[in-house]
């Protein structure tokens, strides 16, 4: 049996889910065995692959930038789950709708600053009005709830999805936690 | 014609970043720039909150540090309730962020820079990461692993979980520790020396074959800052910030969080949406420093534990004055591991650690406080204004990557200058100049950037700076 292909992502997330994943310890060579991580923050490859079986995502859609990823990552992508809250519901990064993006930027860049300040506009992406979470934007396969989901929500859900069989993490999940 | 090199994203990076190196028209490197590229506004959206939500929320910056966010965020509610903690909540909150340091370093150290160190810089790009180092090097590929597993399993025990522990709150910690998790945190401590002494000793064998790489790491003379405690000794979670100068000269001293803004100003650049910490009275650029593992061993004069305290003597034998090559960031981080390791097993001797007193209450005493402490990537700084209700009204963050901004950048440039020759480089040349930004652990995990592009694209720029042709490498 060829091995599944599996990316891991993050759009406008803190990184604890991608923490969370770490967190499967040794189970991560066990997993090397049947996946391979065609690509993710922690390999070198610099371009989302054609082809991807499981591609797991973390965090909101934000900016320009990550509305173009996840798209992308839809159509190459045979099965994508949004993890963690951020990508399910917006989350923490959402907390910034009800004020926009121009007063974020000023406090950030105008006001917090004490010397040249500006708001940065080269090479850095425009965020969005408004910050929404995935399913949003494209069809999404698997929700795994928490903030961040555990290391054995990740190995029972992955192992599921591996082995083709049914899929229940109802128990091992939940919002916030 | 002029042309822009990208390497878009850097891998094996905490969040994502880009890097551009600019060319002239006989392809020599004229600049060259790191930029984070993402914003997400926790200093506004904090308005109006209460502030005992505020160690939680903060927490959410970063699923590598969220520790040193909760401490530092901690810290600045309790100078607005003017209390001090107990005594075993202060130290139950060391605890917590030493195990953090060992996680994070081990994520830094193995995760993400091993395959560069272990594989070589040039090796093929596919296997270079840490399941091809745990194929090619099982033994210290199973090390890293467990250093980061004993690191976050310390942390779960303390807080619950391993990622975003509710634990610690404004005037401690919610519960006490249990002899048990006690003797669990004790069991796991020799795995973590053995595994952290054989990361020490591979490090020492390799590093002398990085010499090259060591002269343009981003080496180069600057000031440093962190925490120190009164006797000089590391301190990641108290102690008073010290800055030194590039030869070693104290700068300033005893600066306590209320004072951060004397010394601390932030300079916005219009190409990276994390801002340029300098210290105030040289401006900006030139009071900029280095924080993290090599400017805290630069600074402080001993460890305090006796493991660490022979590394740290190795270490500054590397330099006569500080260390200035920024590749031997790694170097310090796995000292810093062994002290971690060696400070826990220490507090965890004391018996008044078991004490059940670990929370201080009290309302709004004060309209404003600060607080600080030291990420695993350096000196953190969080800063709030409430209202009589304890509603925030303002907030000011300065993180550890802000205070490296600066060096990286320049590193970044050192390094492209030194590789890229004549508009000529290959994978191996990108990698490196990628693995300066890596020496630093910037953590950018509200960062993340453009893909939907090519891996690498150079774009042909007229003399106005129009893109007149992009040309895209496999």
């Amino acid at each position: 049996m060829s091995k599944l292909k599996l990316a891991t992502v993050w759009l406008d997330g803190c990184s604890g889910c991608h923490m969370s994943f770490l967190d499967m310890d040794e189970r991560l060579l066990e997993l090397a065995e049947v996946v391979d991580v065609v690509y993710s923050p922690i390999v070198d490859t610099k371009e989302f692959p054609d082809e991807v079986d499981i591609a797991l995502v973390e965090g909101a859609v934000a900016s320009v930038d990550d509305e173009k990823k996840i798209k992308k990552i839809r159509d190459h992508s045979k099965m994508l789950i949004a993890m963690g809250d951020c990508a399910i519901t917006g989350n923490v990064p959402a907390m910034r709708n009800p004020i926009g993006p121009e007063a974020i930027l000023d406090r950030a860049y105008i006001q917090n600053a004490s010397a040249q300040a500006q708001i940065p506009c080269v090479v850095v992406p425009k965020l969005l009005k408004v910050v929404r979470p995935i399913h949003e934007f494209v069809k999404v396969d698997v929700f795994l709830p928490g903030c961040p989901p555990s290391a054995d929500t990740f190995h029972t859900a992955l192992t599921a999805l591996v082995n083709g069989g049914p899929l229940d993490i109802s128990a091992l999940t939940r919002f916030g936690a | 014609m002029s042309q822009t090199i990208t390497i878009d994203p850097v891998t094996r990076l905490e969040g994502h970043g880009k890097i551009t190196i600019q060319l002239n028209g006989q392809g020599e490197v004229e600049n060259a720039h790191f930029h984070v590229t993402q914003v997400r506004g926790f200093e506004r959206f904090s308005e109006g909150r209460p502030f005992y939500e505020m160690p939680s929320l903060m927490a959410r910056i970063c699923g590598i540090c969220p520790v040193s966010h909760l401490i530092a965020s901690a810290k600045a509610c309790e100078a607005i309730m003017s209390v001090r903690i107990p005594h075993t909540a202060a130290q139950l909150r060391r605890l917590l962020n030493l195990a953090q340091m060992v996680q994070s370093h081990a994520l830094s150290f193995f995760y993400l820079a091993s395959p560069d160190l272990l594989l070589g810089m040039e090796s093929d790009p596919k296997l270079r990461n840490i399941l091809g180092v745990a194929a090619a090097k099982p033994e210290l590929g199973r090390a890293g692993i467990a250093l980061r597993r004993i690191g976050q399993s310390i942390i779960e025990l303390l807080g619950d979980k391993r990622v975003h522990p509710g634990w610690v709150v404004p005037g401690g910690v919610t519960e006490p520790l249990s002899p048990e998790k006690r003797d669990k945190i004790l069991a796991m401590l020799p795995e973590a020396y053995s595994s952290v002494g054989l990361a020490l000793g591979a490090y020492k064998q390799i590093a002398g074959t990085f010499q090259p790489e060591i002269e343009v790491f981003a080496n180069f003379p600057s000031n440093y800052m962190s925490l120190i405690s009164e006797e000089e000794s590391i301190d990641l979670t108290d102690g008073a910030l010290r800055l030194i100068d590039a030869t070693g000269k104290i700068i300033e001293d005893g600066i306590t969080a209320s004072r951060y803004t004397e010394v601390i100003g932030e300079a916005v650049e219009n190409y990276s949406y994390t801002k340029f910490a300098y210290y105030k009275p040289l401006g900006y650029p030139d009071g900029s420093y280095r924080v993290g593992p090599l400017a805290r061993l630069n600074i402080v004069k001993s460890m305090g534990t006796p493991k660490a305290e022979k590394e740290l003597t190795e270490f500054k034998q590397l330099a006569t004055g500080p260390v200035s090559s920024s590749f031997h960031y790694h170097h310090a981080r796995l000292v810093e591991m062994l002290y971690g390791i060696e400070k826990i097993e220490e507090i965890l001797a004391d018996s008044r650690i078991l004490d059940k007193h670990v929370r201080a209450t009290a309302g709004v005493n004060r309209l404003e406080g600060a607080g600080q402490a030291e990420a695993p990537r350096g000196v953190l700084h969080h800063h709030y204004k409430v209202d009589e209700n304890g509603k925030i009204t303002w907030a000011n963050l300065v993180i550890a990557t802000g205070q490296n901004n600066n060096a990286m950048n320049r590193g970044v440039l050192q390094a492209a200058r030194h590789y890229v020759k004549d508009g000529k480089f290959t994978e191996g040349v990108l990698n490196r100049v990628e693995a300066v930004v890596r020496t630093f652990d910037p953590c950018l995990s509200c960062s993340t950037h453009a893909f939907g592009q090519m891996p690498l694209v150079i774009s042909l720029l007229s003399a106005d700076g129009e893109v007149v042709d992009r040309v895209a490498r496999d």
